[in-house]
């Protein structure tokens, strides 16, 4: 029998804000534990929230890049739970009328195109963390507590674990373009929720589900989901019943196991906000938002193939990330070679990134020096492959200009005639049975002496130029024999 | 309408209240006045009433994002009754 995996997913982020979802605090990450806490997101009694207004351009923005239906009415509600990772034992978030619905995003997996089902966008706070490194107790730090989130839910549409993972790359992808969150996965700007079951192939009942909360990195999400529908799979074929339930991902063990379910008897008996009054948005406001949405990224790679005349894959890879197509963007504004710009960034590049162990937006030179580089290749001052040592040199600290460099450790090649002539004259004079050979038709003697010619200038000969040079110089040589 | 016994030993797990089994008893005759008090609003004739989800006349009430100081430590955690590490102190909860 067949079975087929299927999974809702919802993803949480961070927004960019400067300050947390109803008071002044700052979100600023890696503070000192309880330093970035007052009254209104400690809960104490007597506070009121406000709602911070950019959170709702950037719920707004995030609906649009999503194709979602934005709201003109939406409001808070509260969700009741008692767990000290939340002073006030409920958070605030959007139950009855969230922000944003029905919206969805294409992914290509597996060499198929499909679209998964957005089916609401709301906005919620973010708890406080845990520490369990009190020996009779447990740690509250309300840093977190009150920054502001959205929480995208999916359609129970993905049917695989490939298809989780390019799901969640290509909402991460489309939110960072909109700059509703930094997308840092490595500071939390991102989790991943994952309800899982399994039908037989073509039925149409969903089977009974599990949820795998807080996966945070796509890796982590992509193994979750192929351990937890392999599991499920054996359970029905012994026979075993499904149990809803929350279930812990460890992703160093590499299983789920379950969590003990006196701890997840919830029952959050949601009810309105009476602190936080509605949210009425306006058709101009939408429009407004809907104008200023900065190109997203299949816009982008559509553009890369009609403008630049770049492959499909180039402009994938080159929209990746926001980083990657900005650098990309400045550098072919200054220098118009689309194709040779794009290799440099595809090839040539990452693997410095790698050695040093940083991100595009950390190089540390501007497209401006790229530039130079090529044009300095494109001259003929260098050889391509001289150059792939100045990019290397361009990755050190306190590195001059790819001009600079080149100079630095004379690595300019030969291009002047005159110089270039007098040492091949003198190669070819030394080299009479060379000379014998090419009369008696024997070509490959030339690659011998350009070899001799690119010996004797320690590589710096202009290659072309060098041939060109010898077989002139040695046909007038040879008619001179005559 | 009265509130069962479950009910209440469900309530009160809900809120992490330990009750002993006689204590609820008291507990349902305490909710059931609640209950019925707000009950007496069933009385009223709703029909030309239009439902709200908010009682304020007021809409989009909205802050600038402009970052202000936090508490400092020590008041943080003035009414802390416990704490360590600069951290509130609570129970042990599972991880
Ligand atoms: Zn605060």
């Amino acid at each position: 029998m067949d079975y087929e995996i299927v999974i809702g997913m919802e993803i949480h982020v961070e927004m960019a804000t400067k300050t947390k979802l109803f008071c002044n605090c700052t979100t600023e990450f890696g503070g000192n534990e309880n330093t970035h806490a007052c009254p209104i997101c400690l809960a104490m009694p007597g506070t009121l929230p406000v709602l911070n207004e950019k959170v709702l351009d950037f719920a707004i923005k995030a609906g649009l890049a999503l194709n979602c239906e934005i709201q003109h009415y939406s409001k808070f509600d509260r969700k009741n739970y008692f767990y000290p990772d939340l002073p006030k034992a409920y958070q605030t978030s959007q139950f009855y009328y969230p922000i944003c619905k029905d919206g969805y995003v294409e992914i290509e997996a597996g060499g198929k195109k499909k679209k998964i089902g957005i089916t609401r966008i709301h906005i919620e706070e973010d708890a406080g963390k845990l520490l369990h490194e009190s020996v009779d107790g447990t740690l509250l730090d309300a840093n977190r507590c009150g920054v502001p989130l959205v929480e995208i839910v999916s359609e129970p549409d993905i049917r695989s674990a490939e298809e989780a993972q390019v799901f969640a790359e290509k909402v991460r992808n489309i939110l960072e373009y909109t700059g509703v969150s930094d997308c840092k996965m490595e500071e939390g700007s991102l989790r991943f929720d994952v309800n899982l079951s399994i039908r037989e192939k073509g039925a149409e009942a969903f089977g009974t589900r599990t949820e795998m909360k807080n996966l945070n990195s796509f890796r982590a999400l992509g193994r979750a989901v192929q351990y937890e529908s392999k599991r499920q799979v054996i359970d029905i074929k012994k026979g075993r019943e499904i149990i809803q339930e929350t279930r812990k991902w460890d992703d160093v063990k590499g299983v789920s196991s379950a969590m003990r379910s006196k701890e997840e008897a919830h029952d959050y008996r949601y009810f309105p906000e009476p602190d936080l009054v509605p949210i009425i948005l306006s058709e101009e406001r939408i429009e407004e938002a809907r104008r200023t949405l900065p190109e997203l990224p299949e816009a982008k790679q559509a553009r890369y193939v009609r403008d630049y005349g770049l492959p499909q894959y180039d402009a994938e890879v080159l929209t990746a990330s926001k980083a990657t197509s900005q650098f990309f963007e400045k550098t072919v504004a200054l220098y118009d070679e689309p194709k040779q710009i794009s290799n440099w960034i595809m090839v040539e590049i990452p693997p410095f990134l790698k050695e040093k162990e940083i991100s595009i937006e950390e190089i540390p030179f501007q497209p401006e020096d790229l530039v130079e580089l090529l044009t300095l290749i494109q001259k003929g001052k260098i050889s391509g492959k001289i150059g792939k040592k100045v990019l290397s040199l361009m990755f050190e600290e306190s590195a001059g200009s790819p001009s600079q460099i080149v100079e630095e450790n004379q690595w300019a090649q030969m291009s002047d005639a005159g110089e270039l002539s007098d040492i091949i004259a003198k190669i070819i004079d030394e080299n009479q049975k060379s000379l014998d050979d090419i009369a008696k038709g024997n070509k490959k003697a030339y690659g011998y002496l350009t070899g001799q010619v690119m010996k004797a200038t320690k590589g710096q000969a202009n290659p072309q130029l060098a041939n060109q040079l010898i077989r002139e110089m040695v046909e007038k040589k040879l008619n001179s024999r005559d | 309408m009265s509130i069962s016994k479950e009910q209440a030993s469900y309530i009160a797990e809900l809120t992490r209240l330990e009750l002993k089994e006689n204590e609820i008893e008291g507990f349902v005759a305490d909710l059931d006045k609640i209950i019925n008090y707000v009950d007496t609003i069933n009385q009223l004739d709703t029909t030309d009433v239009e439902t709200t989800e908010h009682i304020l006349d007021l809409k989009n009430v909205t802050r600038e994002d402009v970052v202000a100081p936090s508490l400092s430590i020590e008041e943080v955690l003035k009414n802390a009754p416990e704490q360590e590490m600069n951290c509130f102190k609570v129970p042990r909860v599972l991880e």
